[in-house]
């Protein structure tokens, strides 16, 4: 996972080009540019609302953007087949995201139960659980409802299910909020030697400092809109940026306005 | 207020009215499309016909029984006024297998299944459910809506003739309990008295009111705003619209059916 600092510029596995998307007359992204190296962490920092999960959700296509280009792995994103597209990606959610009707290990076989990467349920049950055990959950996990578990086993069960088709690419949407701090820090432990072991490209957004320092490999600051400072997480302490420097030590002074 | 500016509030709202028919009916037409082509999701279909057809039972069979028992009470006491009680059994088969039964039944359905359906796509939407679906290669208007509208077109029928039969059965067991009318000739009445059209515009005018039903649920599901607000208010639109398609549906079913 050091795809950046290894001499050579490495292929870039997501593009964005100057991406605008504004809802109403809230213009939440005003041309942001951000390239993640293919096999690299990206973590993008930045205050509530300023656009990190529609930037996210842009590059997945859950949401359109009105102008601007994406490109994923060199093709326009959303060209081609659909299934194939998402087919790359896992993704965990905030809040899990998981189905309430469905048992633990539905939830992590979602995907090898049905389209393309069908398989028998058996063998998609014993997926599940070796990926429940790849985040340190016991087996007898599975047949439990999500609503049975913990906040942080429901994130450990959106991690499995979003490594579970072995995706290429990963996205991490505030993977530790509503964490205590020892479960955030597991979290990001296992987000970490998940993306190194898999090779994958990782994509995070969070507000938790302790998080990027865990995960990245680089690190975006997204404010106004735009993309304010980005570059090696070995650099994010020494940018001489202030809006970065105010953002990572939780200053509320300085050029971003904190409403009080 | 002057009139032009009233006259510019009338066409926003005129415009905003046939802007949102137009959505139903795309949903509507998109649903159907959906039901048609693979993927299918036999285990989704299975859960929605029991919710829908067989859970409904009680609240239909209850439903009936009670506006059968006082249909009876009401044409004897009202037809008493000119000596008119005997066409108790003939008034009470056509009332409910007519109107009666096809419109409670469809209400009784608007109230507790659309409830439901919006409740639960709203919440999966608040929670980013519906979003984890489509990063699993899952289209939810196939997953989530084809299921419910077809489940409901089907069993809706069904519930609407169980529900004749059982208003009937009410009637009956008044008229011959509390009334004094001989069972045989309550029997050879009713049956005598109703005509195949009769029981097709119950049946058809069920079709349509779980059409209606299943789409309203999972249209207010889908557009729902956020947080528990968001929920609550896709709920009560989803009720009141399908409440109130379903009766100007019956009035224009009737004319078609009765009046040409």
């Amino acid at each position: 996972m050091t795809a950046m600092t290894n001499g050579n510029a490495p292929h870039p596995m997501i593009k964005m080009d100057q991406v605008h998307k504004a809802f109403g007359d809230n213009r939440v992204l005003r041309g942001m540019d951000l390239t993640i190296p293919k096999g690299s962490s990206m973590v993008i920092i930045g205050g509530s609302g300023t656009g990190k999960s529609v930037a996210l959700k842009s590059v997945l296509g859950l949401i359109t953007p009105d102008s601007g280009e994406i490109y994923v792995d060199g093709k326009p994103a959303g060209s081609g087949d659909r299934d194939a597209f998402l087919a790359r990606f896992g993704m965990l959610f905030q809040g899990g995201a998981l189905f309430d009707s469905l048992p633990v290990w539905q939830n992590v076989a979602f995907r090898l139960m049905r389209g393309a990467l069908k398989r028998p349920a058996h063998e998609a049950r014993e997926i599940a659980i070796e990926k429940l055990r790849r985040v340190g959950l016991k087996p007898d996990v599975a047949d439990r409802l999500p609503a049975e578990l913990s906040g942080g086993m429901q994130k450990r069960v959106g991690l499995a299910r979003a490594i579970a088709a072995e995706p290429e690419i990963i996205f991490f949407d505030e993977p530790t909020t509503g964490l205590d701090p020892i479960m955030s820090g597991v979290i990001n432990d296992l987000i970490r030697e998940i993306v190194v072991e898999m090779g994958a490209t990782a994509m995070t957004i969070t507000h938790d400092m302790s998080s990027v320092r865990a995960i990245a490999d680089n690190v975006a600051m997204l404010h106004d809109g735009v993309i304010q400072w980005t570059g090696p997480v070995a650099d994010m302490d020494q940018s001489g940026d202030p809006y970065l420097d105010q953002f990572i030590h939780g200053r509320a002074e300085g050029p971003i306005e904190a409403v009080r | 207020m002057t009139p032009l500016s009233l006259l510019a509030r009338l066409g926003r709202s005129t415009l905003a009215a046939l802007a949102m028919i137009g959505r139903v009916a795309l949903f509507t037409v998109s649903a159907f499309t959906h039901m048609l082509r693979p993927p299918y999701y036999p285990r989704e279909l299975a859960l929605s016909f029991l919710q829908i057809g067989w859970l409904s039972l009680p609240v239909v069979a209850l439903t009936a029984v009670f506006t059968g028992g006082a249909l009876a009470l009401q044409i004897y006491a009202g037809g008493a006024r000119f000596n008119a009680e005997a066409v108790v059994p003939q008034i009470v088969a056509i009332g409910m297998v007519r109107e009666l039964g096809p419109v409670l039944v469809g209400l009784m359905i608007a109230a507790r299944v659309t409830s439901s359906i919006a409740a639960e796509i709203a919440t999966m939407k608040v929670t980013e459910q519906i979003d984890a679906l489509v990063t699993l290669s899952t289209n939810p208007m196939q997953y989530l809506v084809a299921p419910r509208v077809l489940a409901a077109l089907l069993t809706v029928p069904v519930l609407v003739g169980i529900g004749d039969i059982i208003g009937i059965a009410g009637g009956y067991t008044v008229s011959v309990h509390n009334l004094g009318f001989n069972s045989a000739a309550y029997l050879k009445n009713t049956v005598d008295f109703l005509e195949p059209l009769d029981l097709i515009s119950s049946l058809v005018k069920g079709a349509f009111f779980g059409v209606i039903a299943a789409t309203m649920g999972c249209y207010y599901g889908m557009q729902s705003g956020r947080g528990a607000q968001g929920v609550g208010s896709a709920t009560k639109s989803s009720v009141e619209a399908a409440a109130v398609l379903i009766l100007a549906t019956n009035f224009i079913l009737t004319g078609v059916f009765f009046s040409l």
